[in-house]
């Protein structure tokens, strides 16, 4: 028996229900909506299990589910070494956000990455420490900036409110997942436009050694999609 | 496999060929603190080192590297000329990005290393020729850079004081330095910035914009930089080869960038001291850019030893001059200091499966 993970909550289940749905595949809770428990009809031997998104990626790294929906934002940042584990099969069109880079939107002098990066030097300068970038996307920012080569920086942990950091003066910028912006724009802040740092979207992801053994042939031949993906 | 065991008997081998070159031994903490390590190395470290909290210390690191506890001991209580020598292990996170490589690295090893605070123009010779003769047997490559001729280089370029602190600062990031070059021999069009309307807010203040934005408007930092500068720089960075080769094209170089020549000359009385200490510096391969590849505290000398058989290995030893360390390390007050570290796992692989 094959297990597709999904996750447990909100839009992003409604929304992979739809997209198996219009592939074949009817996904549904069973019992109350409370209950964490769910069912697949119109195939075979496919299992359902609704876990939170953030815990898919390490159940499909880890084989014990063998299918999962998550944002692919979460496969590289919480899997070291993704492509090893996992097989992104195909981008689902929803769950869109961008990882951007926020700063002030008061620091006019700050239109491009390159202005970051002097700035950021500046501030080390003046301030006697590196400039703090607030962000629970350690791994991807890290890469991100480590690749465009800014220095002068350091990353603090937020694990969530990230946008009010600045305003509480426990750091400079920010790193963060947004869809519209308005919350950075409330908390005035401003997206660098050169920075993107990851552009995420829901996406079907398949356990590497799953599809190494055949094991998932017939679901993704089912699901209309590219044998080459699996 | 090699066993634990053989590796630590090639460490002690390899540190008493370091105490019969007067070194005293000096044992740092395994658990240091983290605030230090990662003020100096940035998020390169953190990506690397195993941070912990302690309830009473706050945030501590596992030993990445024993370079800042030997200065911060010595620059606490020592006398010069210092020789220290240590032998322990080193941990580091190995986070290959995308694809985990079929073998990765190891997260802990030995490194044995060797630290000299002395003011003796022959210290860079003194060490490493004593890397050079403890490591003779296994037949590695040498490889010699100095980033005093590159930061002089740009020392001696003809433009403002703050673009040259920029060009500087930014020598180990390769394309960020082309990126301020091309800016700097282009003739620049003064930045506007619109003003807005939004409410100030975080921990850099207005003046710090102001002046930023000042010095960008009025575009007052004179001329772009003559392309032949570029390509002067260019031709140093590329210097690479045998190193008497390459120090008579460095003296080729010294005329048209004359404020490499007092560099220049350090590097050719550097290879005379290495020569007198019995080494043929034809074979030290000499390269201008090895530094820019280097953990960005080395400023003068650098060296690496490497396997040539093993291009998947890190280098078996590395060492340089670190100069501007001591001098954050020391709060202003600088001690010259240079050193290296060997790494006897790899020493013990090798010994093991003689090439």
């Amino acid at each position: 028996m094959l297990k597709l993970g999904l996750p447990s909550k909100g839009r992003l289940m409604e929304q992979s229900f739809d997209w198996f749905a219009t592939r074949g595949i009817r996904l549904a809770r069973t019992g109350s909506d409370r209950e964490y428990a769910a069912r697949a009809e119109g195939i075979e031997g496919l299992s359902l299990v609704l876990l939170s998104a953030g815990e898919i990626p390490r159940e499909l790294a880890a084989g014990r589910i063998q299918l999962g929906v998550t944002g692919s934002d979460l496969i590289r940042e919480k899997l070291a070494g993704w492509r090893s584990d996992v097989v992104e099969l195909a981008p689902m069109g929803f769950g869109h956000a961008d990882l951007v880079l926020g700063v002030p939107a008061c620091w006019r002098d700050c239109e491009t990455l390159d202005d970051f990066a002097s700035i950021a030097r500046d501030f080390r300068a003046a301030h006697g420490f590196r400039l703090r970038i607030a962000t629970k996307y350690h791994r991807l920012v890290r890469a991100f900036l480590s690749d465009h080569e800014v220095a002068d920086y350091q990353l603090v942990d937020s694990q969530g409110a990230t946008e009010g950091t600045v305003a509480n003066l426990t750091a400079e910028a920010i790193a963060d997942i947004t869809s519209t912006g308005e919350t950075l724009r409330a908390n005035h802040l401003k997206i660098l436009p050169d920075a993107l740092i990851h552009a995420s979207q829901a996406t079907l992801v398949a356990n590497r050694r799953a599809i190494e053994t055949g094991a998932i042939a017939p679901i993704v031949a089912h699901l209309g999609l590219p044998p080459h993906a699996a | 496999m090699i066993p634990r065991t053989a590796k630590a008997a090639v460490g002690r081998r390899i540190l008493d060929a370091f105490r019969a070159a007067g070194a005293v031994e000096v044992a740092p903490d395994i658990l240091l603190p983290a605030d230090t390590l990662l003020d100096l190395y940035g998020e390169d470290i953190r990506a690397r080192a195993y941070l912990t909290t302690d309830p009473i210390r706050g945030e501590v690191v596992l030993r990445p590297d024993f370079t800042v506890p030997v200065v911060q001991m010595h620059m606490a209580q020592g006398a010069e000329p210092a020789r220290y020598c240590y032998l322990g292990e080193v941990f580091r996170k190995q986070d290959h990005g995308d694809t985990r490589p079929a073998n990765p690295r190891e997260n802990e090893f030995l490194q044995a290393g060797f630290e000299l605070f002395s003011r003796d123009p022959e210290a860079d010779a003194e060490v490493f020729a004593l890397f050079h003769g403890i490591l003779a047997p296994c037949r590695l490559s040498a490889t010699m850079g100095d980033m005093d001729l590159l930061l002089d280089a740009v020392a001696g370029l003809p433009l403002s004081a703050s673009r040259r602190a920029m060009l500087a600062h930014h020598i180990w990031r390769p394309k960020r330095f082309e990126r301020l070059l091309d800016r700097f021999s282009a003739v620049e069009q003064p930045r506007h910035f619109a003003v807005n309307s939004a409410p100030w807010t975080g921990l850099r203040s207005q003046e710090e914009m102001e002046a930023r934005i000042a010095r960008l408007e009025a575009a007052a930092e004179g001329p772009p930089l003559d392309a032949a500068w570029r390509t002067r720089l260019h031709r140093l960075f590329s210097v690479a080869g045998p190193a008497p080769t390459a120090l008579d094209e460095l003296r080729i170089l010294a005329d048209h960038i004359p404020a490499i020549a007092e560099a220049v000359e350090r590097l050719s009385a550097r290879l005379d001291a290495i020569t007198t200490r019995g080494i043929d510096p034809g074979s030290i391969r000499f390269d201008a850019s090895h530094g820019r590849r280097t953990m960005e505290y080395y400023d003068g000398m650098t060296f690496s030893f490497t396997a040539e058989g093993r291009p998947d290995w890190p280098p078996v030893a590395t060492g340089g001059r670190y100069d501007a360390l001591t001098k954050v390390l020391g709060q202003g007050e600088a001690i010259p200091a240079v050193g290296g570290i060997i790494r006897p796992g790899l020493v013990a692989e090798l010994e093991h499966a003689p090439c």
